[in-house]
């Protein structure tokens, strides 16, 4: 077809008053928007192509640019958004799935901001974190059921290996290749600051990375790209990836462009093939054979880590999760439908999958239900926006959460959704040099220690203002939270009271 | 003696620095007022051949040839600082051209100029404040 249906997403309002022409945008914009027209000495710019990631708004040195959403309109549906209209428009060019990235956009309703914590007035002391202790560490793990000591008070119990927390936090998995070295680096060099955890996501661990093995998760997925012995052996614990958030149900695909140098070599197979990881495991299609590969790695690492199975929040989670719980997993990691991708079918990321807080507190009772509760820890992510967020999961029942989108943010993403493009003028998801090298590891991983730092503090608040000093004390704690604007089915699954009552 | 260092591996040749610089010695208070329709001259400028860039700034040589091939005495080396004195440079060139580094440029008015690590305009070089990524730092090596 000649010509497009589509008109732009967004306007570039350039302020002449104030743009002196450094052309800084035109260098910084790797999506070709911004352009010098010499012959008339005027910036120019083409709307198609910007996805409003805001490098150009950031780094103008006049601060002459704003991106705005276009004002052209369709005539007003509430049935046939400008949006659905524009993807139809897109699927008719194109005969294509339609690809997103990040987490799920649409208005779904967000549990945790419908969702109160509780503070101690009068009767029950609040404590002050900046005068008294306040215990944030977190140990993730197979707890025993009771712990025997022998007559001189030596534990007799045998504990399983644990995976320690200063911080009930851990960036969740991102893999080589569809971040880049730099933003790998970054995240690995402020676990190792912070005391907890990043994840290799399924691309590997580059071998620059290895030391920072102490705070390092190993992925084993689908795909079960640069997995081997040593890769293994690194990490602080190894989680099997059974799905995600952003698209339970189906694979992955980095595409073959990616696939260059230090990510090819990383991934153990050749430059420029295409990484797809399968949906299944093709080894695993029931508990039994997910219990064959925990123990397959147990037995290869020595029963020395932690396994975790990470799996997306599904309609049957609270049964999922008790068959991941008896096949001798020791952390089950829960991804929300909110969970970011760096590539996901747009129908799948935006349709499939239920919100973390119902699926966390359906599996919490589940455990605790079927006495088992304890052989496991919880972790949950997709879409932990904040400390407080933090604390509801807590409060939930969750040992600890996964961050991702958050950590993205911290290294300057903006959410522009386009990751599957390749050309994030952030530096964080792509592998073309010239924009790896926006992510200067010595800046982001600082802002990334400020973060976790940040949100530690306001938890110790949080915490103090309920009277409680250590997350032990907080985790399942039901009664520290009330809903607001629920109705009794979902107050029933979260299993919290109303405001009020 | 703190001096301004470029980390190539950082810089991603946004030319930023190079309009801190122009700004830093315009001596006006709005950078839009300060640039707006002007042909910048940066003490501080970006080399670019498409796969690699770095800034280059004057070094402050502690052998400086365009010190010692000034004519005049306008160049002066003086706490490991070489700054010039526009009124007594003559405009002859000799230290243009006798500077490795091609950091000692024509201000287009008659007299040359040079990095003089912003001694003048807060202490801070204003190019190590305006770059993104840490590429060119102020610090002692």
């Amino acid at each position: 077809m000649a010509f497009t249906l589509l008109f732009p997403d967004f306007d570039i309002l350039r302020d002449p008053n104030r743009c002196i022409k450094c052309r800084v945008c035109e260098r910084q914009c790797a999506n070709e928007v911004h352009q010098y027209d010499e012959e008339h000495d005027i910036m120019l710019a083409d709307e198609n192509k910007c996805v409003d990631c805001q490098r150009c708004v950031t780094l103008c040195p006049t601060k002459a640019l704003r991106i705005c959403e276009n004002e052209q309109v369709f005539r007003k549906n509430a049935n046939w958004r400008a949006q659905t209209i524009k993807e139809i428009y897109r699927q008719a060019e194109s005969g294509g799935v339609l690809l997103s990235s990040m987490g799920n956009p649409e208005p779904f309703p967000v549990y945790w901001d419908k969702t109160l914590i509780n503070a101690s007035q009068v009767t029950n002391p609040s404590i002050d974190p900046l005068r008294e202790p306040m215990e944030t560490k977190v140990f993730l793990g197979k707890k025993p059921e009771m712990i025997e000591r022998s007559a001189d008070g030596t534990l007799k119990t045998e504990l399983t290996p644990q995976l320690e927390l200063k911080v009930p936090l851990m960036f969740s998995a991102m893999s080589f290749g569809s971040i880049s070295y730099n933003a790998h680096k970054s995240l690995a060099m402020a676990a190792t600051e912070l005391g907890i955890c990043y994840n290799t996501g399924e691309g590997g661990l580059h071998e620059d990375f290895y030391q920072y093995g102490k705070n390092t998760i190993v992925q084993v997925a689908s795909g079960r790209f640069g997995v081997h012995k040593g890769y293994l052996e690194a990490g602080a614990a190894i989680e099997i990836k059974m799905g995600q958030g952003a698209k339970p149900g189906i694979g992955g695909h980095l595409p073959g462009t990616k696939i260059v140098g230090e990510v090819s070599r990383t991934r153990m197979i050749p430059e420029g093939s295409d990484a797809i990881s399968p949906a299944p495991h093709h080894d695993i299609y029931s508990i039994e054979d997910l219990r064959q590969l925990v123990y397959s790695l147990k037995e290869a690492t020595r029963y020395a880590k932690p396994i975790i199975v990470k799996v997306a929040a599904v309609h049957n989670i609270a049964a999922i999760a008790s068959g991941i719980a008896r096949s001798g997993a020791d952390i089950i990691a829960i991804d929300g439908f909110r969970g970011g991708t760096g590539a996901a079918p747009t129908r799948i990321r935006d349709n499939v999958g239920i919100p973390i807080e119902l699926a966390l507190a359906s599996v919490d009772a589940r455990l605790r239900e079927e006495g088992i509760r304890n052989s496991v820890s919880l972790v949950v992510g997709g879409s932990i926006r904040s400390s407080a967020d933090v604390v509801k999961a807590i409060a939930l029942g969750a040992d600890a959460c996964y961050i991702a989108t958050a950590a993205l943010l911290a290294m300057g993403c903006h959410l522009c959704r386009s990751c599957q493009a390749g050309k994030c003028n952030w530096g964080i998801a792509t592998q073309q040099p010239d924009l790896v090298k926006r992510v200067n590891p010595d800046i982001a991983a600082p802002r990334l220690v400020n973060l976790i730092t940040a949100w530690g503090h306001e938890i110790k608040e949080l915490l103090g203002g309920m009277g409680i000093n250590s997350i032990e004390a907080l985790r399942g704690n039901r009664l520290m939270l009330r809903g607001i604007g629920l109705n009794e089915k979902e107050l029933s699954i979260l299993g919290i009271a109303h405001a009020g009552e | 003696m703190k001096r301004v260092y470029v980390n190539e591996e950082w810089c991603l040749g946004c030319r930023l620095c190079e309009y801190h610089c122009a700004f830093a010695n315009s001596g006006k208070t709005h950078m839009a007022s300060a640039l707006m329709n002007v042909k910048i001259r940066p003490n501080i400028r970006v080399e670019d051949d498409g796969k690699v860039c770095y800034a280059v700034s004057c070094r402050h040589c502690e052998e400086p040839l365009c010190v010692t091939s000034c004519i005049t005495g306008a160049l002066t080396r003086e706490n490991g600082v070489i700054t010039i004195d526009g009124a007594r440079c003559v405009g002859c060139f000799t230290c243009v051209l006798s500077c490795p580094y091609g950091c000692v440029r024509p201000t287009g008015q008659g007299a040359m100029q040079k990095c003089e690590l912003c001694l003048t305009n807060g202490g801070v070089p204003r190019c190590v404040i305006g770059c993104p990524n840490n590429a060119i730092v102020f610090e002692e090596r």
